[in-house]
C-alpha cells in the first residue's frame, strides 16, 4: 500500500478527519484508546448514560450503541459483545441501537479492510470496563465499603462479605456522578473469565429481519417522500449532451426530470439525468423516454479484448514502464539457476453486486441542512463528499446509518450519496429516495480491476528460490485519486523471502471505474502467486505446502514487515506453518482421494489473517467443475469473538471465492459493461455449494478481522486441484472448462 | 386504475397502473417493505411472495394480473405454523449475514415445506436455487429448512 494512511488519533479525531480508502482497505489505521467518555445522569429514575456507548435504565436493561456500519459482517452484534464482556453485563438485558455518524463521539465508524476487530478489540472493552468501574464506585459509596471488596455477576454488583447486592440499574444514576476512570489504566478481565467473548451469539437484528420489519436503507420511509432514478451513460467517461426531459415528465406519475452535471470526480458525481416520481418503478420506467445524447469522447472503443491484446503485447515486449521493487541481481540469479519457470496469468474485472441495490434517502431542510439515511461503509467520506458538493461545512450534513444489504467494498464509494444530495438540493423540504436498478448496479460499479502478470522464477540445485520477477500490466486510474486497487504490493509473497527480486509494471489508460472488492488486491494476487508457486513446486517434484515451508524455513517473525498503522504484528512464518499443517491434516493431504477427484492447496496472508485451504474437485459429465469439499484452517489470533459470525464469514468468503474462480467476469465492450444483471453475472447458488470444514489455529496475537482473509486462498486451491486432476494449468479466470479437456 | 387485492387476508384498495409490478405496489404504495427488490427480472428471488400459496416473484407480477388470487408476504409469515417454525429455525441456526435476501428465502422455503413436508437434500437445493444469497449463507439456510422438516416429520 503506497499511499500514506491518514492517522486518526484520539484528541485530534474530528469530523474533518478524512479517511483515505487506501488506509482502510489495506488495514492501515490506528486509533488511540481515548474517546470522549463523559457520563450523564438524565434525572432521578431516568436512564443514566455512563459513556457514549452505554445507557443503563432503572429496570436494569441496557441500551448500547453499535457504532460501525453493519453490512452483514455482524459488527452491530460483535462490538457490543466486547463492551458487554468488560461491563460484565447480562447479554439478555441488552438492546443495541445503531449510532449515527459522529466520529468525535464514537471514534472511527467504518466497515472495510477487516479493520473493526483489531481497531476495537481494546477500546470497546475499555469502554465497558470503565462503566463497570463507575458502577463499583457507586456501590462502594452507597455501602461505605472499599471498592476492592466488590465484584460483579452479570449486571449485578456484589459485596460478598455482607451479602449485599445491587443491580446495575439500581446503581446507574449514582454511577453517572462518579469520576470517569482513565481508560488506559482501567483493569480488564483475565481472558479465562470471559463469558461473552467466544460465545456463539445470534445477530441482534435477525428477529426483526425474519419478520420483514423495515431496517435496511431502502426501507426508509418519510412523510411526503418521492423516489428518484438516475440515468447515466453506460460508456464510462461520457459527458451528457442533451435529454428529452419533457417526454419523461409527460409519463404517468413523474414529478420532475432534470440534468445533473458531474463534478469531475468519478468517485462522487458523473453526468446524468434525474427522474423523480411518486413511485420508483414509474421513475425508472420513464428513463426510457429520455433519449439522452452522450459524448463518449475517446472511450467508446475500449474493450476487454483490446486491453488483453495490449497487455499481452506489453508482456511480450518486456519493457515495463517502471520497476517498483528491486533487490539483488535477478538476471544473475536466472543465469546461474538450475531451474527456471515463466508463465502469464490473467484475471478479469469483477462487480460487487450486494443484494440491496445502491440507494440513499436525503432531505434538504429549508435552513440548508442536509439530512441523509445512508447505507454506506464509509459514512465519513460520504458526508465530506456531500458537504463539498453542496459547499457547506460537514456538520451541516447529518448522516443516519442504516443496515445494509451487503457491501463487499462497493459501499466504500459514496457516489449514490452525492447523487441523491444533488437531487434533493433541487427540492428543499421534500425527502427523496434514490434507488438504482440492478442494471445500474452492475453497469456502473467500481470494479475489481482486471490484471495481467508475467511471472518468472529461478531456483538453485537445492530447490531454493533464488530469483523472483513479475511484469504486472495494470491500469492507470487517472486523476480521480483515492484508493487504487489496480496495484500490487512490493512485499507480495514471497518477495520478502527471496534474495533477488524485480517487480515491474506497465499501465494502460482506461475510464473503467475501479474500487475495492472484498480482500482487494489479495483476491487476485493469491490466485496468481499461489498458482505459480504450485507450478514451481511441481517443477521441483514437490508439493506446494512443502515449498511454502521451505520458503520460510529458519525464518523468525518479521517485526513491522507488514507494519500497517500501529496494530499489525508483522508477518510471523510460524503462523503460516501452523495453518498449512492444520489444513493439510484436515484434508488428508497426500492420501488417496476418490476416483476422478483431486485436491489442491492454497495459502494466503491478508488483513492480518493467515489462511490455508484445500479444495477437492472433479469434473462433471458435462465438463463442469464441481467443488466437493473445502478445508479451511485460519489463524486470526487469540479469540474467535463470536463463533456464529466467524463461521458465516468463512463460509461466505469461500463461496465468494468459488464464484470468482468458476464463473464471474465483467467484460468491457464499446466502453461499457457487457454484464447487466444476475442472468449474465451469475453468482453462486445453493446447489453448487461444497461442504466447508473450518478449524481455527489459536495464537497469542490480538484478534483480527474475518470479513476478507478466508477468501483469497480458495481460488488457487481450486486451480491447483484442477491441475492435479487434468494436468492443465489455469492461467486465466474465470476457469474455462473447454481448455481442461 | 383502482384495484382490489387481497394481501395477508385484508382487502386493499390500490390506485396504480395495472402494469406496475406487485413489488412496487407493496413497497411504495402500501408501505410494506418486507418484500425486497433485488434484480427486477425474477432472477434473485428477493421479492418472493405467495400467490395462492405458490412462491411467486413479485417484481415480475403486474398488479393487474392478480385478480382474486390471494397474496401473502413475509409480514404475515409468522401467522402460519410452517412459516413461524422456519422463522425460529432461522434464528436458532443464526442463518443470516446481511439478511436482505432472507424474506425471499423464507417465503420460498415455506412454499416448499407446505408442498413437500419431507424434502430430500436435493429437493431443498432445487427449490432454493432461484434465491440468491450474495453473502452465501446457503449451508445454514439448507440446514434450517432440513431441521424444520425433521421436526415436522417427527411430530406426525
Amino acid at each position: 500500500m503506497s499511499d500514506t494512511a491518514t492517522m486518526a488519533t484520539g484528541p485530534e479525531l474530528s469530523r474533518r478527519t478524512f479517511f483515505k480508502v487506501s488506509a482502510i482497505v489495506g488495514g492501515g489505521m490506528a486509533i488511540a484508546a481515548t474517546m470522549p467518555m463523559a457520563a450523564k445522569a438524565l434525572g432521578q429514575g431516568a436512564p443514566a448514560e455512563l459513556n457514549a456507548f452505554i445507557t443503563i435504565h432503572p429496570d436494569n436493561s441496557i441500551t448500547m450503541i453499535g457504532k460501525n456500519p453493519e453490512i452483514g459482517q455482524g459488527i452491530k452484534t460483535m462490538l457490543p459483545m466486547l463492551i458487554a464482556e468488560e461491563l460484565d453485563a447480562d447479554w439478555d438485558l441488552i438492546s443495541i441501537q445503531q449510532g449515527d455518524l459522529d466520529m468525535a463521539r464514537y471514534g472511527a465508524q467504518i466497515a472495510g479492510g477487516s479493520t473493526a476487530t483489531p481497531m476495537n478489540w481494546l477500546p470497546m472493552r475499555q469502554a465497558g470496563a470503565a462503566a463497570r468501574q463507575m458502577l463499583l464506585q457507586a456501590a462502594a459509596l452507597r455501602w461505605g465499603v472499599d471498592i476492592s471488596e466488590l465484584s460483579t455477576e452479570p449486571s449485578v454488583v456484589v459485596h460478598a462479605a455482607s451479602g449485599r447486592r445491587a443491580t446495575f440499574g439500581e446503581l446507574a444514576e449514582e454511577a453517572s456522578h462518579t469520576p470517569v476512570p482513565d481508560l488506559r489504566s482501567v483493569p480488564l478481565k483475565d481472558a479465562a473469565d470471559f463469558r461473552i467473548i467466544g460465545r456463539a451469539i445470534g445477530g441482534i437484528d435477525s428477529p426483526r429481519i425474519v419478520r420483514g420489519e423495515p431496517i435496511f436503507g431502502v426501507d426508509t420511509q418519510l412523510p411526503g417522500m418521492v423516489y428518484a432514478a438516475y440515468e447515466r451513460s453506460p460508456v464510462f467517461g461520457a459527458k451528457i449532451v442533451s435529454a428529452n426531459l419533457d417526454a419523461a415528465k409527460a409519463e404517468h406519475g413523474v414529478i420532475d426530470a432534470f440534468i445533473v452535471e458531474g463534478n469531475g470526480n468519478i468517485q462522487e458525481l458523473v453526468d446524468g439525468v434525474a427522474v423523480i416520481a411518486s413511485n420508483w418503478w414509474l421513475a425508472n420506467k420513464a428513463r426510457a423516454k429520455l433519449d439522452v445524447q452522450w459524448d463518449n469522447g475517446e472511450w467508446a472503443d475500449h474493450s476487454t479484448a483490446k486491453y488483453d491484446e495490449t497487455a499481452r503485447r506489453l508482456m511480450a515486449e518486456g519493457q515495463p514502464e517502471e520497476v517498483f521493487a528491486s533487490k539483488g541481481d535477478v538476471d544473475a540469479a536466472f543465469a546461474a539457476a538450475s531451474g527456471t519457470l515463466e508463465a502469464e496469468y490473467h484475471y478479469p474485472f469483477l462487480a460487487h453486486v450486494p443484494m440491496e441495490p445502491m440507494n440513499c434517502t436525503a432531505l434538504m431542510h429549508e435552513d440548508g441542512r442536509m439530512e441523509m439515511w445512508a447505507p454506506t461503509q464509509l459514512p465519513m467520506n460520504g458526508q465530506m463528499s456531500v458537504a463539498n458538493y453542496l459547499g457547506v461545512a460537514p456538520d451541516k450534513v447529518t448522516v443516519h446509518l442504516t443496515r445494509m444489504g451487503g457491501g463487499f467494498g462497493r459501499r466504500l464509494m459514496n457516489d449514490y450519496m452525492v447523487q441523491v444530495a444533488a437531487i434533493a438540493k433541487q427540492m428543499p423540504g421534500t425527502p427523496v429516495q434514490l434507488i438504482w436498478s440492478r442494471e445500474d448496479d452492475v453497469r456502473t460499479d467500481y470494479y475489481r480491476p482486471a490484471g495481467w502478470h508475467k511471472l518468472s522464477a529461478a531456483w538453485n540445485e537445492s530447490g531454493k528460490i533464488t530469483g523472483w520477477a513479475d511484469h504486472f500490466v495494470t491500469f492507470n486510474l487517472g486523476p480521480a485519486g483515492g484508493f487504487n486497487p489496480a496495484t500490487m504490493s512490493a512485499t507480495e509473497f514471497p518477495a520478502n523471502h527471496v534474495e533477488n527480486l524485480r517487480f515491474a509494471q506497465s499501465k494502460m489508460r482506461t475510464s473503467v471505474p475501479m474500487g475495492a472488492l472484498r480482500a482487494p488486491t489479495s483476491n487476485a494476487m493469491a490466485y496468481v502467486m499461489q498458482s505459480f508457486l504450485d507450478e514451481v513446486a511441481h517443477a521441483q517434484g514437490k508439493d506446494l505446502p512443502t515449498l511454502l515451508n521451505e520458503i520460510v524455513a529458519g525464518e523468525d517473525k518479521q517485526e513491522g514487515a507488514f507494519g500497517f498503522g500501529g496494530f499489525a504484528p508483522g508477518f510471523d512464518p510460524q503462523r503460516l506453518r501452523n495453518v498449512t499443517a492444520k489444513a493439510t491434516g484436515m484434508a488428508n493431504w497426500g492420501k488417496p482421494v476418490a476416483e476422478g477427484h483431486a485436491l489442491g492447496f492454497g495459502y494466503y496472508y491478508s488483513h492480518q489473517g493467515y489462511f490455508a485451504e484445500v479444495a477437492e474437485v472433479s469434473l462433471s459429465d458435462r465438463n463442469q467443475v464441481l467443488v466437493h469439499n473445502v478445508w479451511v484452517a485460519g489463524d486470526v489470533g487469540s479469540h474467535i469473538i463470536n463463533p456464529y459470525g466467524a463461521m458465516n464469514q468463512v463460509h461466505g468468503s469461500v463461496i465468494d471465492g468459488i464464484g470468482q474462480a468458476l464463473q464471474l467476469a465483467v467484460e468491457i465492450e464499446g466502453g461499457a459493461s457487457k454484464q447487466s444483471n444476475f442472468h449474465n453475472y451469475q453468482v453462486p447458488r445453493m446447489p453448487t455449494v461444497p461442504q466447508i470444514h473450518v478449524e481455527w489455529v489459536i495464537s497469542d496475537y490480538a484478534p483480527t478481522g474475518l470479513g476478507e482473509p478466508a477468501l483469497p486462498p480458495v481460488i488457487p486451491a481450486i486451480t491447483n486441484a484442477l491441475f492435479a486432476l487434468t494436468g492443465k494449468r489455469i492461467r486465466e479466470l474465470p476457469i474455462d472448462t473447454a481448455k481442461l479437456v | 386504475m383502482a384495484f382490489q387485492v387481497t394481501i395477508n387476508g385484508e382487502t386493499r384498495e390500490i390506485d396504480a397502473p395495472e402494469d406496475m409490478p406487485l413489488l412496487w405496489v407493496l413497497r411504495q404504495e402500501l408501505g410494506m417493505t418486507g418484500t425486497k427488490f433485488g434484480c427486477g427480472i425474477g432472477m434473485c428471488g428477493a421479492c418472493t411472495v405467495h400467490l395462492d400459496g405458490v412462491a411467486t416473484r413479485s417484481c415480475s407480477l403486474p398488479v393487474g394480473a392478480i385478480g382474486d388470487r390471494k397474496v401473502s408476504t413475509v409480514e404475515s409469515l409468522g401467522d402460519t405454523p410452517v412459516g413461524k417454525a422456519l422463522q425460529q429455525a432461522w434464528l436458532d441456526t443464526d442463518v443470516m449475514q446481511c439478511g436482505y435476501c432472507q424474506a425471499g428465502q423464507l417465503m420460498t422455503a415455506t412454499a416448499l415445506l407446505n408442498a413437500n413436508p419431507d424434502p430430500s437434500d436435493e429437493d431443498i437445493d432445487n427449490a432454493m436455487r432461484g434465491n440468491i444469497c450474495r453473502c452465501a449463507c446457503y449451508k445454514r439456510i439448507h440446514s434450517a429448512i432440513a431441521q424444520v422438516a425433521r421436526e415436522d416429520t417427527a411430530n406426525v
